[in-house]
């Protein structure tokens, strides 16, 4: 009965974890940034590994703390504590499909995927076209780049692709 | 394979504790000074992009040198804002020329930094520190290997933008190639500072946290000597360490003016979270 009781309290803990977003993308969850690798709840006590995109970035520790709160906000959590552990390595290729789609909603292009030959393309956030060019692999934040959309003449962000082929 | 050693076994095993220790502030400490360093060209570099580019690298390694931190803080020793900002430069393991000085002048007078030393610079560390990460992935240490595995992925990009940097820059022609050729010949006779692991390197090795540091050698130099061909500027194997040996506290006079800078704000109030 106990084991039940803590998987609903997970389930509920996950639903918690949509409403904490990005602290510079507020429309993208952590959940959906696949950020969040697993959730354990035992006796009250509420712990949240999450994997960093990047380690420099500076939001990591804003991350933590939202995700905290947030949890500690459900009357059944008496003690919540979010960490951050590196193994498995977050991959660009862990935001979910709803997450790709926030993005672009945000102007900024969803991470893009790998051809076998290690090559990969960007799209255009507005108007879709494959027509861009990259301006600048470092951009703004740790995790995205900055490109050109030749097509619609609009410059916009990427996030980085990082994956373990690198 | 190996057995993967954790913090918790690592503290009863006094001979891997110390070499691992030794060899975690080798790896904190480079990466940290050669950030600060790097940001430390925030708004002089050549052109907008490259200082939105540089200073992303320098968060990055900035991120690596805390990782490396937070790992030491783990294994008791130490926590990690105190192991970068209350060490007295006789107690840093940093390489001597991941220390110098960008150029003449300070940052806020008159910054006459040499762009061809800081390509150069940061090249010849982005490609040893490629090679010995691939080595760390297979660290005996679990959570060194893990830290490796990730911090690779982000060292993926700053090893294309610098290699592409000192490429070209190389190959060009009039002042770019005699000032690229001079920044060569300053990193190289202080390059082995970098690419040793000092006394405890056997250890390290025995251990299986990092293989040999001959093995690293002889990769280091089988990835650089096309690269330096290539740009027809070929250098003798091996290069040197002419300004001290960083692993055994030797240092200069701009670590002591870095360290004075870097930590002013930390000292004014060591409990302040950021």
């Amino acid at each position: 009965m106990a084991e039940t009781a803590a998987r609903e309290m997970e389930s509920k803990i996950r639903e918690v974890l949509q409403t904490v977003k990005d602290p510079e993308i507020d429309s993208v969850s952590v959940l959906e940034l696949g950020m969040v690798e697993e959730i354990v709840f035992k006796e009250g006590a509420a712990m949240m590994k999450l994997l960093p995109t990047f380690m420099g970035c500076p939001a990591l520790e804003i991350i933590k703390k939202n995700i905290e709160s947030a949890v500690l906000l459900l009357p059944e959590v008496e003690r919540a504590e979010a960490v951050f552990i590196y193994d498995p390595p977050w991959t660009s290729d862990r935001v979910t499909p709803e997450g790709r789609e926030k993005l672009k909603e945000f102007g900024i292009a969803p991470p893009p995927e790998f051809t076998e030959d290690g090559k990969w393309t960007v799209d255009c956030p507005y108007c879709g076209s494959k027509y861009t060019t990259m301006e600048n692999i470092f951009g703004p934040a740790a995790c995205r780049s900055i490109l050109y959309c030749k097509s619609c003449k609009n410059p916009f962000e990427a996030m980085k692709p990082i994956s373990n082929l690198m | 394979m190996m057995t993967k050693i954790t913090a918790e076994t690592a503290k009863e095993n006094k001979p891997y504790y110390t070499a691992l220790l030794e060899l975690l502030l080798q790896l904190a400490d480079d990466d940290f000074i050669l950030a600060y360093r790097g940001s430390e060209w925030l708004g002089l570099a050549p052109h907008i992009e490259e200082d939105v580019a540089f200073s992303s690298i320098s968060q990055d390694t900035m991120g690596h040198a805390a990782i490396y931190y937070q790992l030491l803080e783990e294994l008791g020793a130490g926590n990690s804002d105190a192991l970068a900002h209350e060490r007295k430069a006789e107690h840093r393991k940093n390489a001597v020329i991941l220390e110098e000085a960008n150029g003449t002048g300070t940052y806020l007078e008159e910054p006459r930094y040499d762009w061809a030393f800081a390509v150069v610079r940061n090249y010849f560390y982005a490609l040893h520190k490629k090679i010995k990460l691939e080595s760390l992935k297979q660290s005996s240490y679990e959570p060194l290997s893990n830290a490796a595995v990730k911090i690779n992925m982000e060292l993926y990009y700053h090893l294309m933008h610098w290699e592409t940097w000192f490429t070209q820059l190389t190959l060009s022609e009039g002042e770019a190639r005699t000032r690229m050729s001079a920044g060569i010949q300053k990193v190289w006779k202080d390059f082995e500072g970098v690419l040793t692991l000092g006394s405890l390197g056997d250890e390290m090795a025995k251990h299986g946290l990092i293989e040999g540091e001959e093995l690293l050698k002889q990769r280091f130099y089988a990835r650089i000597q096309p690269v330096l061909e290539a740009v027809r500027h070929p250098m003798p194997i091996p290069c040197g360490m002419q300004s001290g040996n960083g692993r055994i506290g030797e240092h200069t006079k701009d670590l002591d003016e870095a360290l004075l800078t870097l930590t002013e704000v930390y000292r004014s109030s060591p409990s302040a979270v950021w």
